[in-house]
Order: C-alpha cells, then sequence, then structure tokens
C-alpha cells in the first residue's frame, strides 16, 4: 500500500526516571508484564504492517531494543533497529534515517503508544484526502486518582499540562490549530486566514494528540531540510504545517500527478487543465479551494495543503506512556478496562495469574490484577489492582495496593505498597511503608523505612 | 462428426426429411445454450465471435463444441450476427430482492453491508445499505485489502464518503486508477495476460459497485476496457500490452469525454442568443462548460440555477458562476413553475440518454422538463455520446439508485428542525431518497451530443452505428 513505518521507541527518558535507566529503556518498561512496545508492534502486526523501522536514541538502548525484537518477533516482521545519537528529538530522528524512507507515505508511530484504534483507517483518511499529515486524535484519558502528586515534588505550575488544544473545522476533518497545553498560559493564538477561509472553529481540549501521524514523505523530508532548527515532530514540524496550509510553501510534487503515459505525451496542456477541472469540480470545495479562488485573479498559485485529522471513536483505547502518572493509569487500564489489549485470558477472579506463581495460605488476590511467572506470595498477603512481575519473592502479610511491581524483586515480611513503582532487582526488607514511591532498579529500601511520594533510586554514576 | 454433419447437410439439400429437421433444430438449440453458456462464463462485455471461437477451443473439445461451429459454419451469414445480438445484451442487474443470489454475493463481499431497515416495497429491489457503518469498516480495513489496487481502493473510499459525484468525475476517476493498477500490474506464472487481467478487473469492478452502484457512464467505459483488453494480440509483449491498453485509456478519456466536451460546447453556444435566460438544474459539467464558454465570447444572458435538497449541488456551481461574473439567480426545484414564465431556454444535463430517448438524470430532471415543455420552452439536453446506452426504460422504479435516507431528515443549518430524527423508531414511516430519474423523451427538444445536435429519436440509431467495435478505436 505505499506506507512505510517508523516508530520512535524513545531513549532513557527523563521524565520516566528512575523508572527507566541504561539496561531498561523506555520502549521496553512492561506494562502488564509486556514491554510497552511490543503495543505498537502487535498493533501494526494486526494491520499486516510487517516492515518496520523502530528508531532508538543511544546505542546502548538500540542493542537492548533490538535483541528484544529478534528474540520475540524474529520470523513474524522484518524489523530495522536504527540508533540515532541522544537528544537529536523526533524530528531528528527520521532526519537521520531518511535515507531509509522510499514509500510515498509514512506512518510515525511513537513506541509509547498503547491503543487499539485501527492503523488502518488513519491511513484511509490520509489517502482519501490526499493529505500532507493525518494526526490521529483520541479523548483525552482521565487521569488516576494521584494527579497532584506527580514526581519531583510539589509543582503547581505543571498541572494543566497534559492535554493539547484542537482546533477543527466544523466537518471534523481537518485540523486548523493545534497547540500543546504546556505551551499556552493564558492566550490562544490563531491565524485569520485560516479563520476566514473557513468560518467556524472549533476548539477542543478534551482530544489528545496520540503521536500517531501519517505524513506524505515527500512533504516531511522537505520540511525537516528546510528547517534545520526543528527538533521535534510534535512541538514544531505539525504547528508549523497546521499554521502554513493555506500559504503553502512546500512543494507538492505536481498538483495531481499527471498520468503516466508510457511513450507519447498526447495530453496537451489544456485538456490537462480541463480534466483536472472536471475532478476538482466533482467533490464538495473544501475551504482549501475557496481560499485559492479568493484570492483576486491574479496569477500567483496560492497553493495549499491539507491537515487531516482522524478521531479515534469513544470505545477505542488510546494512552500514551509520557509519565510516572501515565504508567501507572495504562497498567491498571490494561488489566482493567482495556484488558482486551493485553492479549491474557482471564481467570474466572478477573485477574490473571500464571500458572507457576505460588501463593500462600490466606492470600487474597483481587480483581484486576497480574501476578507474573515464578512469583511467590507468602501468607496473608493481599494484592489489589496491581502488577507483579516475574519470579517475585513476597513475604508474608504483605499488602500491595494500586502497584506496579516489576521482575525479581524480593519484599520482606509486613511491608506495606500503595500506589508505587517498584523496578527489577529491588530488594524490601521488612516492614517498609512505601506511599506513591517509585523505587529504582537494584535499590534496597532499609527495614522499617516509611515513604511517602518519594523517589528512591541509586545514584547515577 | 464431420461425416454425420455432411451426412446431414446433404439431406438438408435435397429435403427435410421429419427426423432431420428434428435433429437440425435440436443441434441449433443446442449450439445456442452452449454460446449462451461460454459467453456467460466471462464477465460481461461485448465479445467479438473471434474471441468465442478461440475460448472454445482452449475448453476441451466436447462434443457439442464440434456440433456448434459445424453448425455455425453450416448456417453461414446469420448465426454470429444471432451470436453477436445476445452477446450484446449486457447481464441483468443483481436484482436484490432475490435472496439466494444476495446471500452469494455478500460472501464474496469485501465491504461489510447491513441492510437497511424500513425499506419501501416498491424499491425493494434495488440495494440499500446503512450507511453509517460502510466508511469506518472499510476505513479499518485499509491495509488488508489485498487483492484490491491501493489507487482503486482510494477511488472506492472517494465514491463511498461521497467524495466524488457526477458521472464524468467518477468515470474519469475509475479509468484513472484502472490505469495505475495496469501499470502495476504483472502476469502471474502460468496465466495469460488477457484473462488474469479480465478476471483482475472485474474484481476491482465488484469493488467499486460495492461502495456505489455504477453509473451507466462507468459501465460503457468499462466494456470498452474489456474489449480492448481482449483484442490486444498475442504477439505482444507484457510490457507492450500494458502500455498499449495504458494509451488506449487515454485516448478514450481525451476523445470521448475531454474532446467531446469541447464539441458539444461549441455546438450549444450556437443556441444561445442575446438577451437569453437560460435555466440549469442541479451541477452538470457539460452545462456550466457551456455557459462559461458562452459568457467568454460575449454573449449576454442570465442564469437560473434549480437546486434541490438533500445534495444541493447547485450551490457549487453557482458559486463558479458567480466568479466568473455571470449574472445568476438561484431557487429551488418547488419554485420552478413559478420562474419558468421567465425563462427562454433550458439546459439540462444527463447521466445517461437510452435507447428510447429517455433521459436518465439526478432526479428532479424530469420535473424541470415537464414544466418546460408545459410553457413551449426548448429543453437541450448535454450529454456525451459515450454515455448512451442501449438500454430502454419506461419508468424511474425499475431501475436506480438508493441513497442515504438519514440526509432527508436533516436540514443542514437548522438543528432546531430535528422532528424526523428518530424515523427508524416508526413503524409505519419509510423515508426514500432516490437518486435517478427518467425523463421521458417528449419534453425533450434536442440532445447535443459530439456527433451533433440529434433529437431524442435519434439516440438508437449513435447507439447502433457508432458503439461497434470500429469506432471504440
Amino acid at each position: 500500500m505505499d506506507f512505510q513505518v517508523v516508530v520512535l521507541a524513545g531513549g532513557v527518558s527523563k521524565k520516566l526516571l528512575p523508572l527507566v535507566s541504561k539496561e531498561l529503556p523506555k520502549a521496553l518498561l512492561p506494562v502488564a508484564n509486556r514491554p510497552v512496545l511490543s503495543y505498537v508492534v502487535e498493533l501494526l502486526e494486526l494491520s499486516n504492517l510487517k516492515d518496520l523501522i523502530v528508531v532508538v536514541e543511544g546505542e546502548d538502548a538500540a542493542l537492548n531494543v533490538g535483541a528484544w525484537i529478534s528474540g520475540a518477533y524474529a520470523d513474524r516482521l522484518h524489523v530495522e533497529v536504527a540508533a540515532v545519537p541522544e537528544d537529536v528529538g523526533t524530528a531528528g530522528a527520521i532526519r537521520a534515517i531518511a535515507r531509509h524512507l522510499y514509500a510515498k507515505d509514512i506512518l510515525v508511530v511513537s513506541g509509547d503508544l498503547v491503543s487499539d484504534v485501527p492503523i488502518g483507517a488513519v491511513a484511509a483518511t490520509h489517502r482519501r484526502h490526499d493529505a500532507v499529515v493525518t494526526a490521529l486524535l483520541c479523548n483525552a484519558p482521565i487521569s488516576g486518582p494521584l494527579e497532584s502528586v506527580s514526581s519531583g515534588g510539589k509543582d503547581k505550575t505543571k498541572k494543566p499540562g497534559r492535554y493539547d488544544l484542537i482546533g477543527l473545522d466544523p466537518t471534523k476533518q481537518f485540523l486548523l490549530h493545534i497547540a500543546t497545553g504546556a505551551e499556552v498560559e493564558k492566550d490562544l493564538r490563531i491565524q485569520k486566514s485560516i479563520l476566514r477561509a473557513v468560518g467556524q472553529i472549533e476548539i477542543r481540549a478534551d482530544l489528545m494528540d496520540a503521536h500517531l501521524y501519517a505524513f506524505k514523505r515527500s512533504v516531511l523530508l522537505e520540511v525537516l531540510e528546510q528547517k534545520g532548527a526543528f527538533n521535534s515532530l510534535k512541538h514544531d514540524v505539525l504547528p508549523y504545517l497546521v499554521r502554513s496550509q493555506l500559504k503553502s510553501e512546500v512543494l507538492l510534487n505536481g498538483i495531481p500527478q499527471a498520468e503516466e503515459n508510457g511513450s507519447e505525451k498526447v495530453i496537451s496542456q489544456s485538456n490537462q487543465q480541463m480534466l483536472s477541472q472536471i475532478l476538482a469540480n466533482a467533490s464538495e470545495p473544501t475551504f482549501h479551494l475557496r481560499h485559492t479562488l479568493n484570492t483576486n485573479g491574479s496569477d500567483s498559485v496560492r497553493r495549499t495543503h491539507k491537515c487531516c485529522v482522524y478521531i479515534a471513536g469513544s470505545s477505542k483505547y488510546c494512552a500514551r506512556l509520557n509519565s510516572i502518572q501515565a504508567y501507572n493509569d495504562i497498567n491498571r487500564d490494561v488489566i482493567g478496562e482495556a484488558s482486551h489489549l493485553s492479549g491474557y485470558s482471564f481467570s474466572a477472579h478477573n485477574n490473571i495469574i500464571h500458572p507457576t506463581a505460588e501463593l500462600g495460605a490466606k492470600t487474597t488476590v483481587g480483581p484486576h490484577c497480574m501476578l507474573g511467572e515464578g512469583s511467590q506470595m507468602g501468607d496473608k498477603c493481599s494484592v489489589k489492582r496491581s502488577v507483579i512481575g516475574r519470579h517475585c519473592r513476597i513475604g508474608a502479610n504483605v499488602k500491595v495496593v494500586n502497584s506496579v511491581v516489576m521482575n525479581h524483586v524480593t519484599i520482606g515480611d509486613c511491608c506495606s505498597i500503595q500506589g508505587s513503582v517498584i523496578c527489577s532487582n529491588v530488594q524490601l526488607q521488612e516492614r517498609a511503608i512505601l506511599k506513591d514511591c517509585q523505587v529504582g532498579a537494584g535499590f534496597v529500601v532499609t527495614a522499617g523505612s516509611e515513604c511517602k511520594g518519594e523517589v528512591l533510586a541509586k545514584k547515577w554514576n | 462428426m464431420e461425416v454425420k454433419d455432411q451426412a446431414m447437410n446433404s439431406k438438408q439439400k435435397k429435403e427435410k426429411s421429419s427426423k432431420a429437421e428434428r435433429r437440425d433444430l435440436q443441434e441449433a438449440q443446442r449450439a445456442a445454450k452452449a454460446a449462451v453458456k461460454a459467453e456467460g462464463n466471462k464477465p460481461s462485455g461485448s465479445v467479438t465471435s473471434v474471441n468465442l471461437k478461440s475460448a472454445k477451443a482452449a475448453k476441451p473439445p466436447q462434443k457439442v463444441d464440434n456440433t456448434s461451429i459445424a453448425a455455425s459454419e453450416k448456417k453461414g451469414g446469420d448465426r454470429p450476427s444471432e451470436k453477436d445480438r445476445k452477446k450484446d445484451v449486457p447481464h441483468p442487474r443483481l436484482q436484490y430482492d432475490d435472496k439466494s443470489r444476495v446471500e452469494k454475493a455478500k460472501r464474496r463481499a469485501v465491504v461489510n453491508q447491513t441492510e437497511a431497515r424500513n425499506r419501501v416495497e416498491l424499491f425493494r429491489h434495488l440495494p440499500q445499505y446503512e450507511h453509517g457503518s460502510q466508511l469506518p469498516d472499510l476505513e479499518a480495513k485499509f491495509f488488508q485489502i489485498d487483492p484490491v489496487h491501493p489507487s482503486v481502493y482510494k477511488v472506492g473510499l472517494q465514491y463511498l464518503s461521497g467524495d466524488i459525484s457526477g458521472g464524468n468525475a467518477r468515470c474519469i476517476a475509475m479509468l484513472q486508477a484502472f490505469q495505475d493498477a495496469i501499470k502495476d500490474y504483472a502476469v502471474p506464472p502460468e496465466k495469460t495476460l488477457v484473462r488474469d487481467l479480465t478476471a483482475k478487473i472485474s474484481s476491482y469492478v465488484s469493488f467499486l459497485i460495492e461502495c456505489r452502484p455504477l453509473s451507466i457512464s462507468m459501465g460503457n467505459a468499462i466494456r470498452f476496457l474489456k474489449s480492448r483488453i481482449t483484442k490486444l494480440p498475442p504477439t505482444l509483449s507484457e510490457s507492450e500490452s500494458k502500455t498499449s491498453l495504458q494509451s488506449d485509456i487515454e485516448h478514450f478519456i481525451n476523445e470521448k469525454i475531454i474532446l467531446a466536451n469541447k464539441v458539444i460546447v461549441n455546438h450549444a453556444v450556437t443556441k444561445i442568443r442575446d438577451g437569453d435566460v437560460l435555466l440549469t438544474y442541479g451541477s452538470s459539467s457539460a452545462v456550466e462548460m457551456i455557459l462559461l464558454h458562452a459568457h467568454e465570447l460575449g454573449k449576454q444572458f442570465r442564469v437560473v440555477v434549480v437546486d434541490s435538497r438533500p445534495r444541493l449541488q447547485g450551490k457549487v456551481l453557482l458559486r463558479r458562476l458567480v466568479e466568473k461574473g455571470l449574472s445568476c439567480t438561484y431557487t429551488h426545484v418547488n419554485a420552478v413553475s413559478y420562474i419558468m414564465h421567465e425563462v427562454t431556454r433550458v439546459f439540462l444535463g444527463a447521466s445517461s440518454v437510452l435507447s428510447n430517448g429517455t433521459v436518465y438524470s439526478g432526479v428532479g430532471t424530469a420535473c424541470v422538463a415537464m414544466v418546460a415543455h408545459v410553457y413551449h420552452v426548448p429543453v437541450i439536453v448535454c450529454c456525451e455520446a459515450y454515455k448512451f446506452h442501449e438500454r430502454v426504460q419506461l419508468d424511474s422504479i425499475c431501475s436506480n439508485e438508493l441513497g442515504d435516507p438519514d440526509v432527508i431528515s436533516k436540514v443542514p443549518g437548522r438543528e432546531d428542525v430535528n422532528l424526523l430524527d428518530a424515523w427508524a423508531n416508526t413503524e409505519n414511516l419509510q423515508l426514500l431518497n432516490l437518486m435517478y430519474d427518467a425523463t421521458p423523451s417528449d419534453y425533450v427538444s434536442m440532445i447535443v451530443t459530439d456527433y451533433g445536435m440529434i433529437p431524442p429519436t435519434s439516440v438508437p440509431v449513435v447507439v447502433r452505428e457508432y458503439s461497434r467495435e470500429q469506432v471504440w478505436m
């Protein structure tokens, strides 16, 4: 179908420290005991897209990701892992792999997207309107109960940063304005020409940009070349394309592609014009056409390009893993409401317990929980709405509520863990009480410590 | 076998004994049946007798075939013409009240269709589907539709969503998509180009039909394409065949559509005088070109654009005319009898003109033509010759297209008019949205085609004379 897929798997994201580390890049962070990248790959595989390019920042991370992918998907997919230097941003990542791109349209997917939206629909909308960029929008997820206590202390100004402000036309097909919430402090600036051309613009704050874009390859590469300062697709390239859609400066390769004629050039110029006129007159003119017609007959051809959107149905799940809060939420959702995404089958109690996991006496595992392979739980434990990874040793009388525990964790007796994330290879000695904490990999929490809202991690060297 | 036939021949020459006569009759009937069966096995199209013979030779030689070939040689000239006439009869459209056929078609279908509820009894033989579910379903399958070429898929999506409408535009879009498909086509091993490409085009056509039923212009174009494919000389290599087909399609678009439009415009502007008031209905590409050209030539006239819900295509035409500086009046079809007394000429476009002179065009055209007739205003229909069809239709019911009934219940821009929002729940209410209607030839004064300006009664002559193989290039 002439589409190529690029998965931007990021590297070691600063926002997710201490969960990520050099050995565990963001792409391999486990959600419901599966690396988050696997959700994207499975979604692409479902849509029959078997040729992927995965871009990872940093050589070590690339090696890790590559190793995992070839282990898990060796024969089913054909994946190329490309490593780019760190901190080049998403736009820089595309610049780095530009020579591998040959298809007419490129699908850029963020590696931290957990969703079940059919990708074919985005591609179909892109092709139908012959758009330059098509973005996937979904309903912004309702954040969990721990919104105010974000990582890194009390940062009141960070609160409204989650949503994007999206401007749509009345038919909800075209993107007229996009601004991320973090940039908007007081005012919203909209292009007057766009507003005049369309007439009506609908500004929505409840839609989230899912970071799944379909770009026309020639336009994307041209913009990246011309604007060397652009670092991020979402913050720079996309708003630039949306802003300039009525005074397009990108060279569109010929307004409709002239038909391949074999050897003879039978079509004379006026025939071609008439042909495109008939085709153009046939469809309902979008505001782009009306705008070009409104220029007072001067010969300067005002070119326009189209930025389309695809709004995912409300029944579809879509979330991005870009903060610790989101990590908790996604884990909860994948074993909770969006359980079809996890790919596991649920037991009668509405939870997933691996057959090799051992439960002690009087241990209760509530609904919406997950217990990984080889984990052992002591007596009188209670697990509620949590995910526990593989090969964990959990002592007696432990309460785990609303948390994520990764692999190879040792938890001593009488611990209480609430709303926290505990990375691999951590040792919690007895009677540790953790509330809303994040414990980095390899850490040892001393006995009897009580932590609330802290980040416990080994010092990085 | 040959000896027996010759014996029969000789018997026939002397005197027809009753047994030989009956034998004759029986073999003639068997031959006719084999001819119809051979034609039915292929996709419907105008197949020449040459092709028929080659197809027969490919089948394992059966007794029936031998007799039929012998019979055709025996009877001389009139056999092939009878076969040709039978071949020219186009396949009847799938009648949707035949349950078994509909089931079969559904199983082969690419697009998931859910039948609509509350269907009007009179139109049960036409397909009617729930419009809301088709587009998202087809979109979701974008990467999984392997057998359909991407360009054809895109055109199908555009039909389904209503992005492209109008006979010429749909035909051109489809032909251009077929050009792309042919360019990317590669003959699989052990198959011949002619057979396989014909089968592929048929599968694309059935996909497009599922998106939206074919218009008559598209049907003619497909027939043309298939006849060109079957006429490819077997000596050509694959790439040469492909380029030849592509240039054939190119020629078709240029001559039958673009040049035809230019000729029509040149003829029709002679009928426009200074001081005329011209009325047009809906949005027809040919009529628009005529009006613009006449304006460029400096003629002084004004235009009345008559429009109708739910599509309101006249608005688009109006905008384009006003931009070029024509003075226009805009009204809806319910007021056409009030404005007709001012009008001097009526120009209408057509989706097709049938053999009995009936004009098959967008719904409402018949109304306008009849009112014009009562007021003694000449009605001029502008239609390219490739849209003519040898079918005869007496009413608008037996063959039509049903659109989406929900658009009738909504009034754009008036959200408060929502009385019909729950119409599907009312049991004795059915909404009908017809797309086409048939205007009898008595109401049409003249038809302007690329073969000149002809009266409606001359249409079957054009169909007969000019749709033979030699004129399709």
